[in-house]
């Protein structure tokens, strides 16, 4: 591991923090005592940032179960007089979103903040989120940094603002802000002294009679926000164009102007406490400028608080135009390179437009040279399950046995490495991908149409940490229901999607202590579901155990138990794998190059000038998986020493 | 610090699991300790599993730029895979790139598939030159089995980068870079691969423009 900048107690010396690590730096600062979370991406590194200086910095880390019971454990430090963080992606959001609506009825304790990551451009989701709306919903206060310096800031604040108001925190993250690195000046890391305790007269209830106070909490919340600096003016104190911005759409913003020389000629309103809406400020901005230009990260939220706001004041912003997404003056979902996120180009091209100025010719050619082949179509890139990637084989076999079956069966999945299982490298297995754990949701429930003539076998695949995550409860209602399928646990060991965080079964902690595991055959033994254990590697033994549980009544579980091929490293499989020249008949072999264009990892490539198979030694670990399909049998696997 | 532009803009490419972000991670914190405001984005996410993997560096000597290059603006391209790099050209290529980059290929799992056919590599090569005004090729991925570890191609391009001192800096910030970064067997593998990336840039083979 690296040098950890954002635990470096240097203030005022910059350093280079991702945004993640600017949030854990804001929360230690803040004198943080509880933080927890479940692992999503684009936050993941927050949890992994604080758990690793938790012992110094004497503060409580975990990995959660998932969001929900995350967030009660950051609550339950908060009720204790501990600053507390927890820690979600959009989509963990909604899980935790029952209990997070009652902590403003409650009220809480030490300052609680939440942070929310979106994925503007799902990098590494399925769906893109905006976490803003649920705020109003919750009535939850939601600020958002546009940059790595503004997250560190914003979240240290946080905290202040939480236990000034009775109200959770929500501080908005995106993927261009989570994944950034910049420039960043640090301030003191703060020494908590405070110690956990339920006082005596400590009451957290929710009741409805409580609603009031949430609102009450809410007006102050507002009242701090119309004071706050992170909402600011810059610009030109009358003109006929000002840009309200937030989030990093606010830089784009910014540089946009500088590109077109416009920074004396067109204002720019940065928002940087989104909800409630910091009304005043806002106005005085509706009220100097004839056309306002929105720009901001997936929906229009920000947009649609300004144009409800502008509907109470028709008479005084007479002849204001208020244009963004909402209006089709900025393109998003659909008509936009990233869909609902922003980007310099889209920042550029809006404001030139409205300012009236020519786009900066590279940026409106977005070509700018042509060559000769320019035409010639590229191969397109779509990811890939790494190799070794105990899912390729698993895959295999689960399509292979559903092919032999022949009853027309299917597999349904969920969020994880293994919904690459849509994709031509899981052989376009997977059928359906919801939310965690709805493969088996959706199985138990056709499971239970084989009353009413379904005869297809149904099968549901789910990971190891998605199981604990929320795979119990559906297999439950399968079990007790009287559903029938197939389920099939791809238990790789760990949390691998979003960079191998340990889960309940891993026997241990955040911080990396040893701590009781839970099994999940031992909780499928409680449970009374029978199951069988393979290893996916031997793909032949399991295509005939999926095979013989396709043909098999009531609830089935398969787990195929082999560790991550990038947790186990190079060399996993313990083998030297390569094809031999002589057995392998290339182009002449009947098999059309089984090995690279079906079983297609990545490591067995090519070689187009021997016109043969070879096997790519940079890429390849040794599973040795692509020997046992060979229909030649030319690739050979050398057990290692 | 004198930068051909100011804000000099950078793109990483290659394909997930190539150690981008290592990579840029080294370049940014060098360029910080020399005192510059720098800002780096990534994408990754789920296309780290095989996909394109862009890192996008911006240092000034002024502010502190947003994450994102606009289309048009980057100058310099590090390329570990040079589909990946022609790719970037296709839509930002111009008379002020200069490339240096890795000329050995991944291929994509639809070549594996029968479904394209990665292109010649003369022709590749030709049309990274024609979109750009300097191409340095690396042998990298050989250079790092020399070093002792193929997967260090990505380190050995970040010495590769310092060599050419397209943005001037000294090396002494990168080396410290390294050191903060990786300890025993892996620090001697990545120092040893930076020396020699940074002694590949200085040869006269593989320059073109």
């Amino acid at each position: 591991m690296g040098r950890l900048y954002y635990n470096v107690n240097e203030p005022g010396k910059a350093c280079i923090l991702s945004g993640n690590e600017a949030v854990a730096r804001g929360a230690l600062e803040a004198g943080v005592g509880v933080v927890s979370s479940y692992p999503g991406s684009p936050s993941v590194q927050i949890m992994e940032c604080l758990a690793a200086v938790s012992r110094e910095r004497n503060l409580y880390a975990e990995w959660s179960i998932n969001e929900k019971v995350a967030l009660e454990v950051a609550a339950a430090g908060s009720f204790s007089g501990l600053r507390s963080l927890c820690i979600m992606k959009a989509d963990g959001l909604n899980v935790a979103m029952d209990f997070l609506t009652t902590l403003p009825l409650s009220g809480i304790g030490a300052g609680l903040v939440l942070v929310v990551s979106d994925d503007p451009g799902v990098h590494s989701s399925v769906k893109e989120e905006d976490t803003r709306y649920l705020a109003p919903a919750a009535h939850v206060p939601v600020i958002e940094p546009s940059n790595p310096q503004e997250a560190l800031r914003m979240t240290r604040w946080a905290f202040e603002v939480s236990e000034e108001t009775g109200l959770p925190l929500m501080v908005r993250l995106v993927t261009r802000i989570c994944h950034a690195r910049a420039t960043v000046v640090p301030g003191k890391v703060t020494q908590r002294d405070a110690k956990p305790l339920i006082a005596d007269d400590a009451r957290f209830i929710t009741a409805a009679r409580f609603h009031p106070v949430s609102h009450r909490r809410l007006d102050k919340a507002k009242e701090i926000f119309e004071e706050s600096a992170f909402n600011h003016y810059e610009g030109p104190d009358e003109a006929s164009l000002a840009v309200i911005a937030s989030g990093v759409s606010y830089q784009y913003s910014l540089e946009a102007l500088e590109l077109l020389d416009l920074e004396r000629d067109v204002g720019i309103f940065q928002v940087g406490t989104i909800w409630p809406l910091p009304e005043k400020k806002v106005l005085s901005v509706l009220r100097r400028f004839r056309t306002v230009l929105f720009l901001e990260e997936i929906e229009t939220f920000l947009e649609d608080q300004v144009r409800v706001l502008a509907s109470g004041h028709m008479q005084e912003l007479s002849g204001l135009r208020l244009c963004g997404k909402r209006s089709g003056d900025v393109p998003w979902v659909m008509k936009s390179r990233g869909m609902g996120e922003m980007d310099p180009d889209i920042a550029i091209e809006a404001i030139a437009g409205f300012a009236g100025r020519e786009t900066p010719g590279r940026i409106a050619s977005g070509r700018f040279k042509v060559s000769e082949n320019q035409e010639q179509q590229l191969p397109v890139r779509l990811p890939s399950l790494c190799a070794g990637c105990p899912h390729r084989a698993s895959y295999w076999a689960i399509k292979k046995a559903l092919t032999l079956d022949g009853r027309g069966g299917f597999a349904l999945g969920d969020i994880g490495c293994y919904a690459l299982g849509v994709l031509p490298t899981g052989y376009e297995t997977i059928r359906t991908v919801h939310s965690m754990g709805s493969g088996v949701g959706v199985a138990g429930g056709l499971g239970n149409l084989r009353a009413m003539g379904l005869r297809q076998p149904v099968v549901a695949v789910i990971g190891d940490s998605t199981f604990f995550h929320a795979g119990i409860p559906p297999l439950i209602n399968a079990k007790t229901n009287g559903s029938q399928y197939l389920c099939v646990i791809l238990d790789n060991e760990t949390t691998a999607m979003t960079g191998h965080q340990p889960h309940p079964g891993s026997g241990v902690t955040a911080v990396g202590e040893p701590a009781a595991s839970v099994p999940i055959h031992e909780v499928l033994k409680g449970l009374d579901i029978p199951f069988t254990v393979a290893d996916p590697y031997m793909i032949g033994e399991t295509v005939e155990s999926i095979l013989a549980l396709l043909r098999k009544d009531g609830l089935n579980v398969l787990i195929l138990r082999r560790q991550c091929a990038l947790k186990a490293g190079r060399r996993s499989g313990g083998a030297r794998v390569y094809v031999d020249e002589e057995k392998c008949l290339g182009d002449l072999c009947g098999c059309d190059r089984y090995c690279s264009r079906i079983f297609s990892c990545p490591a067995n490539v090519w070689d187009e000038e021997k016109a043969k198979a070879r096997i790519d030694e940079v890429i390849c670990v040794g599973c040795g998986v692509c020997a046992e399909i060979c229909p030649g049998g030319a690739i050979i696997v050398e057990k290692e020493g | 610090m004198n930068l051909r532009f100011d804000p000099s803009n950078i793109i990483v490419s290659g394909v997930g699991g190539q150690g981008n972000i290592l990579a840029s991670d080294l370049i940014s914190r060098a360029l910080c300790a020399s005192g510059c405001f720098v800002s780096v984005g990534e994408t990754y996410g789920a296309t780290q599993r095989g996909g394109s993997v862009v890192s996008h560096i911006r240092v000034s000597t002024r502010r502190i730029y947003g994450p994102l290059i606009p289309s048009g603006l980057c100058h310099m391209i590090i390329g570990f895979e040079p589909l990946e790099v022609y790719r970037i050209l296709k839509d930002c290529g111009h008379d002020d790139v200069w490339v240096v980059m890795n000329d050995r290929p991944f291929y994509p799992i639809d070549v594996l598939k029968k479904k394209s056919t990665y292109p010649e590599m003369d022709s590749l090569l030709k049309g990274i030159g024609e979109l750009s005004s300097r191409v340095k090729v690396i042998k990298a991925t050989d250079i790092a089995f020399e070093a002792g570890n193929p997967q260090a191609q990505n380190v050995v391009m970040v010495g590769a980068f310092a060599g050419l001192n397209w943005i001037p800096l000294d090396k002494s910030l990168y080396f410290e870079a390294i050191r903060e970064t990786f300890s025993g067997e892996r620090l001697m593998v990545n120092q040893r691969a930076f020396e020699m990336g940074f002694a590949a840039a200085g040869d006269d083979t593989g320059v073109s423009g």
